[in-house]
């Protein structure tokens, strides 16, 4: 009962990072992994400076 | 999820490894024509269901009908669309192919190109795509009656905005994530891709204006809610030197502290709306739509990380908190409506709310829930560059928009669960109402509707009970709906008391998303237009090219903003003169989508299926161009905007000082100058459709005559990852899923289910 709990507030948890964006260094750690690069990654204050950067250039529309 | 993707997104092939990257079409077929005794009573019960929530709803005409109806009726319909009709689609016309590698997988940077788990994307894009229009159209249509509009919103979006929102995302996701103007050009040629361009900027500025005039609306003379909506600027700074300076990238923590402080803002709200410093937050209309623009040259011009990052997770976070709210509300309190089918309005054109026949009116004025263009910027924007598998566009575009449809539903519901008597009084014009309690009871006991008897005392009370100095002629839609979730949530949570929080709590909330729209709009916006320019003067390509960035914001701000004042100030009332408007542009922006769609399936070189994406084409067109030939042709002052222009002038030629609801030579003037504008306004959105369907009836025709023409999709690269199609996946994807992750090695972190 309390494992099953945990695991639905995990999932529910992990599902709210994923829409949020939260777990955006997360991926980009997993990303820079799988693609083999030799030079080391980017720190996370570094990688979320990058990424405000990157909307700045890049802007997303939201909707009505 | 258990992956080696950090949790998001399915699974990536190890070097070595020869799994394949789909499971067979005809195994995946073979399933889903298998049909199990349980699921064929799955599917009776669900079709049953449906059917006796549309009998309902439809037939039987009692003295009120339930609202867990319209929750059955719409969630048995969604789902049998989405079964059937989407797999149709993808069947027929589309057919994806995951053996071939999305854009987010052969082009994965790490940073917009990423590919993501289709659940999260899910949530993803639905937070992208919907926002306040859905809840303020069918407030709006609502003065017909409830049937109209519901059964608009649930067969609207089966139909047409669905496969709109699905089309463009499939298409989108094999030219590499283009966007709906790249692919105009591509598809239309240079006049229709031009014309696309122009009138992709047109309806922007109208959206923005319009949903600019709906918060305008909300807050004037509210001292509550300007205290707690001007809280979320300094909550959002907050939030963006916290996630900078504090804890870079703590963004679950900071929301959650940042919702807690929105809270708190709206508490707070009541406390001010009662202490003296009422008197400095109660602004009026005219000096609060000075405000939202100066908010948004600002926002616009300040890094993202400071205001519009910070507010977007805000925004994100209470979307889906606030919809997940409404609908379990709903369906626990279930409330009894007693608005009828089809009111006294239905059948006339002078309703007080929006003005117009229910053809087409009713069909523009619900735009966002049925059918709406502007989602085709998402839908060729963010999300094809985040989405895994290319059978994963089905359940994302198709099902994304099914869920805005459900919000808009709910907002229906909302809206004609309040009495009417105050429904007319909170949605007329000051022009009507004349703007006091006594004024408006007079007013609406006049319409002689059924069952209509309003005393002065009821909309005081209730003005009381939600915490506003007054609710009449709060036009725009938001209000009401307030008022209608403050009925709903406090039945739910918290009684009367906490009424006029609930009240404020939608406020926000609807205020919220349409600030975010504000500024990313006026963003995108900036950018478009200087990526048009560009094309003249190269300079105004450089979007980081300080000068460039001003111009374009102050040219984009000054567009909308124009028409923002205009609206605030306009003698007629500027939602019922401008709504139509704002509903027509978003549609005119699905045609053209739509429109381009064809252009595209017509390469095939062959008519079958064609009228999968003609069918909402004809009727989007045909809606649109009825509604943009009224605005401009009819003769009636209330509808047509040139046959008030000219009653107006020469009235004023006549020497007349006052006339209707303008009452001194200004006012006079004003409409006439509105009039102008906006009946201008009509044509240019209407000239420019027609180019974008001649151009794209030209490409069609020229591809099926000549049997087809070589498409501009990028080449197939194969895919190295595999996710399954839907939400839940079939025992043959399952079991591939199982094999990948065995064969990936075990997850690197253990937040998945």
């Amino acid at each position: 009962m309390v494992a099953a709990l945990g695991q639905g507030y995990r999932a529910v948890r992990w599902w709210f990072r994923g829409v949020l964006g939260a777990d955006a260094y997360d991926r980009y750690l997993a990303h820079h992994a799988r693609a083999g690069h030799d030079d080391r990654p980017m720190s996370e204050r570094a990688f979320w400076r990058a990424r405000t950067d990157h909307q700045e250039r890049h802007p997303q529309g939201r909707c009505c | 999820m258990t992956t080696t993707s950090g949790g998001s997104g399915g699974v990536a092939a190890p070097p070595d490894q020869e799994l394949p990257p789909a499971v067979d079409d005809e195994v995946l077929e073979e399933e889903r024509r298998r049909w199990t005794p349980a699921r064929i009573a799955v599917w009776a019960v669900i079709a049953l269901l449906g059917g006796l929530g549309w009998v309902m709803v439809a037939l039987i005409r009692g003295e009120t009908v339930n609202a867990i109806w319209f929750v059955f009726a719409a969630v048995a319909t969604y789902l049998i669309a989405y079964r059937f009709y989407s797999t149709y689609i993808e069947r027929k016309l589309l057919k994806p192919d995951d053996r071939r590698a999305t854009p987010a997988e052969h082009s994965e940077n790490g940073q917009d190109y990423l590919p993501t788990d289709r659940r999260v994307l899910y949530g993803h894009h639905f937070a992208a795509i919907a926002g306040a229009g859905p809840l303020v159209g069918p407030v709006l249509a609502a003065q017909m009656g409830y049937l109209p509009g519901t059964i608009w919103i649930i067969v609207g979006v089966v139909l047409a905005g669905a496969v709109q929102d699905y089309l463009v995302l499939f298409f989108s996701m094999r030219r590499g994530g283009r966007s709906l103007g790249q692919m105009a050009r591509d598809e239309l040629g240079v006049i229709g891709g031009a014309a696309a361009v122009i009138a992709t900027l047109a309806i922007m500025i109208i959206l923005i204006a319009v949903l600019a005039l709906v918060v305008v609306q909300a807050l004037g003379e509210s001292p509550w809610g300007v205290f707690s909506v001007a809280m979320t600027i300094p909550i959002a700074l907050f939030m963006g030197f916290y996630l900078r300076y504090l804890r870079p990238g703590k963004v679950g923590e900071v929301s959650a502290i940042g919702v807690g402080l929105l809270l708190l803002a709206i508490i707070a709200g009541g406390w001010i709306s009662e202490s003296g410093l009422a008197e400095a937050f109660t602004l009026s209309r005219t000096t609060l739509a000075w405000c939202v623009v100066i908010y948004g040259v600002v926002a616009a011009v300040l890094p993202v990380w400071m205001l519009l990052a910070p507010r977007d997770y805000l925004s994100t976070f209470m979307k889906i908190g606030t919809i997940v709210l409404l609908a379990v509300a709903v369906v626990v309190v279930r409330p009894d409506i007693a608005t009828p089918a089809f009111s006294e309005f239905a059948t006339r054109s002078d309703g007080p709310v929006v003005p117009g026949p229910l053809f087409p009116f009713l069909f523009v004025t619900i735009a966002c829930g049925a059918l709406s263009g502007f989602h085709a910027l998402i839908s060729s924007g963010t999300t094809p560059k985040l989405i895994e598998k290319e059978r994963q566009t089905r359940f994302i575009g198709y099902g994304g928009m099914l869920m805005e449809s459900f919000v808009a539903i709910m907002a229906l519901v909302a809206a004609i669960s309040i009495d009417r008597g105050i429904y007319f009084a909170m949605n007329a014009p000051t022009a009507l109402t004349g703007g006091t309690v006594e004024t408006a009871a007079v007013w609406v006991n006049s319409l002689g509707l059924a069952g209509v008897d309003i005393a002065p005392q009821e909309l005081a009370g209730t003005a009381a009970m939600v915490g506003e100095q007054s609710i009449v002629s709060r036009t725009g839609g938001a209000p009401t709906l307030a008022l209608g979730l403050s009925q709903i949530l406090s039945q739910f949570l918290g009684g009367a008391a906490l009424a006029s929080f609930w009240y404020h709590f939608a406020i926000m909330f609807e205020a919220l998303f349409i600030l975010t729209a504000v500024d990313a709009g006026t963003r995108v916006a900036r950018f478009m237009l200087q990526d048009a320019v560009g094309t003249f003067v190269p300079r105004f390509r450089d979007t980081s090219w300080r000068t460039g960035a001003w111009i374009g914001t102050i040219v984009m701000v000054g567009g909308w903003g124009g028409i923002l004042i205009m609206g605030v100030t306009d003698p007629l009332g500027g939602i019922n003169t401008l709504f139509p408007l704002f509903g027509i542009a978003n549609q005119l922006l699905a045609a053209i989508a739509l429109a381009v769609c064809l252009a595209i399936i017509a390469r095939r070189g062959t008519v079958q299926y064609l009228w999968i994406v003609l069918v909402p084409l004809v009727a989007v067109a045909v809606i649109t161009v009825t509604a943009s030939l009224y605005k401009i042709f009819s003769p009636v002052p209330g509808v047509g905007y040139w046959a008030q222009h000219f009653a107006y002038r020469d009235a004023i030629a006549a020497g007349r000082t006052s006339m209707g609801a303008a009452r001194n030579p200004a006012q006079m003037e004003a409409v006439v100058r509105n009039t102008f504008i906006q009946g201008s306004l009509s044509i240019i959105f209407l000239v420019l459709t027609l180019i974008v369907l001649a151009a794209a009836t030209v490409a069609a025709v020229r591809s099926v005559r000549s049997g087809g023409s070589p498409g501009k999709e990028d080449e197939p690269v194969p895919s190295r990852r595999y996710g399954p199609s839907g939400l839940i996946p079939t025992p043959s994807e399952k079991e591939l899923e199982k094999q990948w992750l065995a064969s990936a090695g075990a997850p690197s972190r253990g937040g998945g289910h």
